[in-house]
């Protein structure tokens, strides 16, 4: 058991490396694409700053489309794209593309909820100044949506956490892979156990890291 | 009251009217769910002065103030500002002549994400100020609306009226010429009320500005404009000085918008009441400038020996003029009280209400009683 654990530490450790990993390039990457997305949703909707029925309507139906697919599906569904894109369709790089791209589409959605609680009167006050649009989303509807929108990412940090964990399936290494390989398949349950552990802490010190930013960024 | 702050009257002037409405319409929808909020008004706003536009809630008022800063644009006709027609004119244009037209909310519309003095220095960062500029800027419009002690706060901890100050400290930070209050006091209690009408009347007679409040309240009306559109189903259906508009109200809105602001007439049932307690001849005088009814009444009723009693009634002010009315129980055989009336009709407004035995109606009281519809 104890020369196990020895072996093992190192392993668990290198799979806390890649699921970072993982989960953070894909919240940067994905994050940011799905902020810019979620934003077009926002403002082209019918009544609002850029209104436009045909963007809207186009964007909106993408998302719905990609949304539900299952993730496990959709990684081997995006295999040829990746392929393009990474040059290969195995390893923990390989992965972090359609894990992107997932959290694009999850973000996007979340952001436009976030957004659409913002009192349109604040944007009409903006325009009234003679705001520019551009101006209006950088500096009206980010600040005044910001609390929700990092509760919204802390949402999505955990959500992405939970996709990652299939990342073994094209050998992408991470926690899940690990309680799967060196836990489940080997009858170990401790392994098992640890691993959900170490996930357990991740979330919560996210969890509480986003509570205390969306307080700070409320003033009250 | 700095020098800098005064300098926003620069713009304006004399003669050109700041704003012009030319047979505005301006429908929302399309086909059968089409809706006329705005229909076929034509108005002049002089420049300098406090205009009001009183309606119910969607007699189409507040679509109206948002067409001369082109938040809405017409559906036909066209809207004057300063000598420039916005009609047509393309988005950047119309974003600069907004930063000549402050704006101020019902809802303040303050952005919570952002301290009080970064609420002031918002619209000097679209303009493009210098940093420096923009904090001596935001230091001196605190000053004014009496809130320097709060630049650091967020308006979430402020009261209502003090987001209101902070609204149109912001309103004016750009030095704008013309000034749009959009129900601006309907979110206040009286008294907060007062305070932001008493700084809108300064921004007014210090500043310059020329100022569009869209109300529901004829009280703010009678206490800031200086004259009033009153507005029903997006028609102007009576505009003018608002002295005359309170003696003389020709349309059935004007006519019941005074009657929320003015109490001096007995409503039907006070006036059943009163000829219970008064069965002799009751009439109605009216108190106006100038005339001096008051005076004339008690004066004429010692001349023809009318016994006469004060039984309802109130004089107070139209935009700082006198204006009301009182009511007098008059005890005297009918021929001196005939006589009495002959004399006092040809010096004041006067309505016969007869006697508890034979009533005459007030012909207004109808109309004015309660003011709701």
């Amino acid at each position: 058991m104890n020369r196990d654990w020895s072996t093992l530490w190192p392993l668990l450790w290198e799979a806390f490396g890649q699921t970072l990993q993982m989960v953070t390039i894909a919240l940067l990457t994905g994050g940011i694409a799905g902020l810019a997305l979620g934003l077009a949703l926002y403002v082209t909707r019918p009544g609002n700053l850029l209104a436009n029925k045909a963007v809207f309507g186009v964007l909106n139906v993408v998302v719905n489309i990609v949304r539900p697919i299952p993730f496990i599906i959709f990684v081997t569904l995006l295999g040829p794209v990746t392929l393009q894109v990474v040059g290969t369709t195995l390893g923990t790089e390989a992965f972090i593309f359609p894990l992107s791209v997932m959290t694009a589409f999850g973000t996007s959605r979340i952001v436009e909820q976030n957004l659409v609680g913002i009192d349109p009167g604040v944007v009409e006050a903006a325009r009234a100044m003679g705001a520019s649009s551009w101006r209006i989303i950088t500096t009206v509807l980010v600040p005044e949506a910001l609390a929700p929108l990092i509760l919204g990412y802390t949402f999505l940090f955990i959500a992405v956490l939970d996709m990652s964990a299939i990342a073994g399936l094209i050998g992408g290494g991470g926690l899940g892979d690990f309680a799967l390989r060196y836990g489940y398949q080997r009858y170990n349950w401790m392994v098992v156990l640890v691993t959900v552990a170490v996930i357990i802490v991740i979330v919560q010190v996210v969890q509480w890291l986003g509570n205390l930013l969306a307080r700070r960024v409320l003033h009250r | 009251m700095s020098e800098t702050v005064s300098e926003s009257t620069a713009g304006a002037t004399a003669g050109t009217p700041a704003i012009e409405l030319r047979g505005v319409s301006k429908t929302f929808g399309d086909g059968d769910r089409a809706v006329r909020a705005v229909d076929d008004v034509s108005l002049t706003v002089r420049a300098g002065e406090i205009f009001g536009v009183i309606g119910y809630s969607g007699a189409g008022k507040s679509t109206l103030v948002r067409l001369v800063n082109a938040l809405e644009t017409v559906t036909a006709g066209s809207v004057v500002v300063e000598g420039t027609d916005l009609t047509g004119l393309p988005e950047r244009k119309i974003r600069g002549i907004r930063a000549r037209i402050g704006m101020i909310f019902q809802q303040f519309n303050l952005l919570n994400s952002r301290t009080v003095a970064g609420n002031v220095a918002y619209p000097l960062k679209v303009a493009r100020w210098p940093k420096e500029e923009r904090a001596a800027r935001v230091a001196e419009l605190l000053d004014f609306v009496g809130l320097a002690d709060k630049a650091r706060a967020y308006p979430r901890q402020l009261s209502g009226g003090q987001k209101q100050r902070v609204g149109i400290a912001r309103a004016l930070a750009t030095s704008p010429t013309i000034l749009l209050a959009d129900e601006a006091t309907s979110a206040l209690d009286p008294e907060t009320t007062r305070d932001v009408l008493a700084l809108l009347r300064r921004v007014n007679a210090e500043l310059g500005l020329t100022i569009v409040v869209i109300t529901h309240e004829m009280d703010v009306v009678r206490s800031l404009c200086d004259r009033v559109a009153v507005m029903e189903h997006g028609k102007v259906v009576e505009v003018g000085d608002v002295y005359d508009v309170f003696s003389a109200p020709s349309a059935d809105a004007a006519q019941r918008f005074v009657g929320t602001s003015m109490h001096d007439r007995p409503s039907p049932d006070a006036l059943a009441r009163l000829r219970e307690r008064h069965p002799g001849r009751l009439v109605t005088v009216g108190v106006r400038e100038g005339a001096s009814s008051g005076t004339e009444l008690f004066r004429l009723l010692r001349e023809h020996e009318v016994d006469g009693s004060v039984v309802f009634g109130g004089i107070s002010e139209v935009g700082e003029r006198p204006f009301g009315s009182i009511t007098v129980e008059l005890v005297a055989p009918d021929e001196r009280i005939a006589a009495f009336l002959a004399a006092l009709r040809t010096r004041a407004d006067v309505v016969d209400l007869g006697t508890a035995e034979r009533p005459v109606d007030d012909p207004r009281s109808l109309l004015t009683e309660g003011g709701d519809r």
